[in-house]
């Protein structure tokens, strides 16, 4: 019998850390990426003509990146894994025949077709941020803070001299410091958080000093870059006309509420925003997997209740680089035991299943610690565009809301085209939920990625009858007319 | 200190591309967002509805705000894609299909 075949999607810790345990068991694995380069959004790295000789000065615990690069390495000399670079999954099928075949986009250009057949699929395809809308946020200069992240690791460059990092969570410290590092004046961090709130909870905080440690390091590096930190603090509003000029920050009292005597102006060009992190699901998704709230469902195993099917890391809950990496060492695990049709004895990953318990029960306390600012909304203007692909306002959706009686997104999706653009309600769907008033449900989107027509098609036909259910719309259509 | 000079980087020789007919220089492996931002540019695209200028917001390749046009292709995600020698990139106002 041949070598059973897993694809895991995503070269993140999570899907790195799965692809070295499984390869390491004679799995035999094909790693699919849309990145040029391993290593997912925490070891993102410079694109290699640029020629950095020391990547390491824009990232943190780069002793386990080199492990898992050379883990990987390793493996494709060997033969036993495939690295799949600049593949794009915009579906993952069924076919009655047994097993998977996962469809990707190839280049840049995302033109090509490529399909990958397997007996078995990780999903670590980690997730994206959410920001919330305020007034000018859609002006040049405003970006996600790990969009800003992104640019620097792998493109080396800043997107401006003068930078305000705000939002809330946990990632804003590592983008302060590190667009600090790489040469630009930091004004402040701006976090909307209680200081109060993460004593009350400094319990389970505790549980991991490691993460308390690095915290402090984070600390330490504010203070020599001379960051200012504002927590209970917001950004009430971007100015400029063309591009970013300014923004206007304010305290908010023990409600939530911004303290109108508190508001000033800081001077800057770029403003690093964000308001926590959200996981892909797409792809888990349209396979018809359950999900808990908007984390994939798995369960100790790392499986999610589609037969052959497991996912790990972001995907399955925002928990960090660390979480992601014990989740796809123990799924890697439980995948090499299954494939070979043996049940895993969990004793194989206690130290990864501790790490994962701690991490998951550190998260949940930081994360309610970095709870949202309760008035939010308020500060939400009705001319302030909440979807920035069809420029749908705050004030078309509260009407939708008011006048028209929409109570969920669907509706309100429906009544002011909100979330029907190019990104399908990815980035403007936890806006609108807020403006709105209503639950935050993880979009359904047919596909994870715009797909050519004539891809659409040719997949019909070498793909066989699939069990997935057909999509509603081509998404082509539905982009045609941006 | 700039982030190049912080990762030491040696990059290959720098070349030349256009942004609407006006020559820039970008580094091999940058993505046109990069180069653009390099050149001090933040935003290369306006909006379908309203005609607002828009740039890099996600950086990643989920919000579609960097929309541009390279080589005569509208639409590209300026995030994502390579940029190479002689690359005509051209600002895009709404769709980019009536050029
Ligand atoms: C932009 C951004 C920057 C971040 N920067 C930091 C940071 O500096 N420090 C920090 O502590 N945390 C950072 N984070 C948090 C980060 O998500 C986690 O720490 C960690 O990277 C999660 O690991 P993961 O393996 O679950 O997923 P990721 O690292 O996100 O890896 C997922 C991989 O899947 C690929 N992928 C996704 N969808 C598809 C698809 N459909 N087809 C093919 N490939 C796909 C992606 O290209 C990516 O390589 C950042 C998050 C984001 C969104
Ligand atoms: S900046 Fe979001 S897709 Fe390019």
């Amino acid at each position: 019998m041949s070598e059973p075949r897993l694809a895991v999607i995503g070269a993140g810790p999570a899907g790195l850390a799965a692809t070295l345990a499984a390869a390491a068991r004679g799995v035999h694995v094909t790693l699919v990426d849309s990145a040029a380069e391993a290593g997912g959004q925490f070891y993102r790295q410079p694109a290699p003509g640029l020629g950095a000789r020391r990547p390491q000065a824009l990232h943190h615990q780069w002793r386990t990146w080199e492990r898992l690069r050379d883990g990987l390495r390793t493996h494709v000399r060997a033969g036993a894994v495939r690295h799949l670079t600049d593949h794009h999954v915009w579906f993952v099928e069924r076919p009655d025949t047994g097993g998977f075949t996962v469809h990707a986009l190839v280049g840049p250009g995302q033109e090509e077709a490529a399909e990958v057949r397997a007996d078995a699929v990780l999903l670590a395809t980690g997730g994206y941020e959410k920001v919330l809308p305020f007034p000018g946020w859609t002006l040049p200069g405003v970006v996600t803070a790990g969009g800003a992240q992104a640019m620097l690791k792998g493109g080396l460059v800043l997107p401006g001299r003068t930078a305000v990092v705000a939002g809330t969570g946990p990632l804003l410290l590592p983008v302060a410091t590190g667009l600090a590092a790489a040469g630009a004046r930091v004004a402040a961090l701006v976090d909307s958080a209680d200081p109060a709130s993460f004593l009350r909870r400094s319990r389970a905080l505790a549980g991991r000093p490691d993460k308390v440690a690095e915290g402090a390091r984070y600390a330490g590096q504010l203070l020599r870059h001379r960051v200012r930190t504002l927590l209970r603090h917001t950004v009430v509003e971007a100015l400029g006309t063309e591009r970013l000029e300014a923004v206007t920050i304010a305290a908010l009292d023990r409600d939530g509420r911004v303290r109108p005597d508190t508001r000033r102006r800081l001077d800057c060009d770029t403003l690093a925003v964000s308001h926590g992190m959200l996981p892909h699901t797409d792809l888990a998704d349209a396979l018809g997997c359950r999900l808990d709230g908007t984390d994939v469902h798995v369960d100790a195993e790392q499986r999610t209740d589609v037969p052959g099917l497991w996912a790990a890391g972001e995907t399955t809950g925002i928990g960090g680089s660390a979480l992601s990496l014990a989740e796809g060492h123990i799924a890697g695990r439980s995948i090499a035991a299954r494939l070979a049709g043996r049940t895993p004895d969990p004793h194989e990953w206690t130290a990864a299943a501790r790490t994962r318990e701690k991490l998951r029960s550190f998260f949940a306390a930081v994360d309610s610690g970095y709870a949202l600012p309760a008035h939010r909304a308020e500060q939400v203007t009705d001319e302030t565009v909440v979807c920035r692909c069809e420029e749908v306002s705050a004030g078309a959706v509260r009407e939708a809301v008011r006048e028209l009686g929409a109570g969920d997104l669907r509706t309100v999706k429906l009544l002011t085209r909100a979330g029907m653009g190019w990104c399908q309600g990815r980035v403007c769907g936890p806006g609108v939920a807020e403006v709105a008033g209503c639950a935050e449900t993880p979009g359904r989107r047919p596909f994870a990625r715009p797909v050519p027509l004539g891809v659409l098609a040719r997949a019909g036909e070498t793909a066989g009858p699939a069990r997935a259910a057909a999509p509603e719309e081509p998404q082509d259509d539905a982009h045609r007319d941006q | 200190m700039n982030p190049l000079e912080l990762a030491r980087a040696e990059p290959g020789p720098a070349f030349t591309v256009t942004l609407d007919g006006r020559e820039i220089e970008a580094l091999p492996g940058q993505t046109v967002a990069a180069a653009l931002w390099t050149a001090g540019v933040t935003s290369w695209r306006s909006t379908r509805g309203e005609g607002r200028p828009r740039g890099i917001f996600c950086g990643i390749g989920v919000c579609f705000d960097c929309l541009v046009t390279v080589n005569d292709r509208p639409n590209q995600r300026a995030c994502l894609l390579p940029l190479r020698p002689g690359d005509a990139i051209r600002t895009q106002e709404g769709t980019g299909r009536h050029e």
